[in-house]
């Protein structure tokens, strides 16, 4: 399983290490567009960027649909699992920084209990 | 049975949510067991900020912590990690003492987000609310799709400069 999960980063690592592909990523993210109009966009032969699409659906980061004669592209599932994931990694900062944050918090009503309240306000007992 | 219902456990956190509010927006949020004053303070006290802003768990050391806590002023904070220096920096837009700071992110160049915080007093507990606005959707999305494994356009850029030679 960790040698599959491995793989799989690797493929995404390298389809992602690309500029163009990642312009294509994020041009999919904006509207989906058939493989013609990303040829065009990007100045590419469509033999060229039919190379790169590939290689981002072996990463399940596009997936693409045939529909008569033209290939429509869109962003696969795992590019939505890259969006999820993300929103994890940042909530985890944020929360790693509060649980700092609740010490600082801690330590400042410790003082002002010490210095016997500065509203001068007691406990109601 | 009931004994000791309704009684928190100091020692557990409370928890951070997050939430994609739209298309350009972020919305984190926390409640933190004390009084606005207290927790305001903290956001806006150089020599507090510096000790939870960047968690030890991160490896990043704090260098410089400067804050001009006030509608206009600026921030700059200085950050080591792996021996290289990070800054980041922006100005404070609007500064409600106890209960709103707004800032801007500009170590980006023009046309960062913005970041709202409110602290809402709940009875000796604050509900604290960070708001991240993009000036566009495509700005998320691609903040949100470089972070996504941990690497920057860049570091990509810096790759792929490595790859092609």
């Amino acid at each position: 399983m960790v040698q599959y999960s491995q793989t799989r980063f690797d493929v995404s690592f390298a389809a992602l290490s690309d500029a163009t592909r990642r312009g294509v990523l994020e041009q999919l993210g904006r509207a989906d567009a058939s493989i013609t109009e990303l040829a065009e966009k990007f100045h590419l032969s469509l033999t060229g960027m039919k190379k790169h699409v590939v290689v981002l659906e072996q990463a399940s980061l596009v997936t693409t649909e045939k529909v008569g004669r033209v290939r429509t592209c869109k962003l696969g599932p795992r590019r939505l699992e890259e969006e999820a994931a993300w929103l994890e990694t940042y909530r985890r900062l944020w929360d790693a920084r509060f649980n700092e944050l609740d010490n600082v918090i801690e330590e400042l009503k410790q003082k002002e209990t010490d210095n016997g309240g500065k509203n001068g306000r007691r406990k109601r007992s | 049975m009931d004994a000791g219902k309704g009684r928190k456990t100091s020692t557990m956190a409370n928890p951070t949510t997050i939430e994609r509010k739209s298309d350009r927006e972020l919305v984190v949020t926390r409640t933190f067991n004390g009084p606005a004053r207290i927790v305001f303070d903290a956001w806006t006290k150089p020599d507090l900020i510096r000790r939870w802003w960047t968690p030890k768990s991160m490896g990043i050391t704090f260098l410089a912590c400067e804050a001009d806590v006030r509608t206009g002023g600026g921030y700059r904070f200085v950050f080591g990690y792996q021996g290289s220096e990070m800054a980041f920096f922006g100005k404070y837009l609007e500064v409600i003492p106890g209960s709103r700071l707004v800032w801007t992110n500009e170590e980006g160049g023009e046309g960062g987000n913005v970041t709202t915080v409110t602290f809402e007093d709940k009875g000796g507990e604050t509900l604290v609310l960070v708001h991240e606005l993009y000036p566009s959707k495509e700005v998320l999305d691609e903040a949100m799709s470089t972070g996504a494994i941990g690497w920057s356009s860049e570091q990509f850029d810096q790759l792929d400069g490595l790859l092609t030679t």
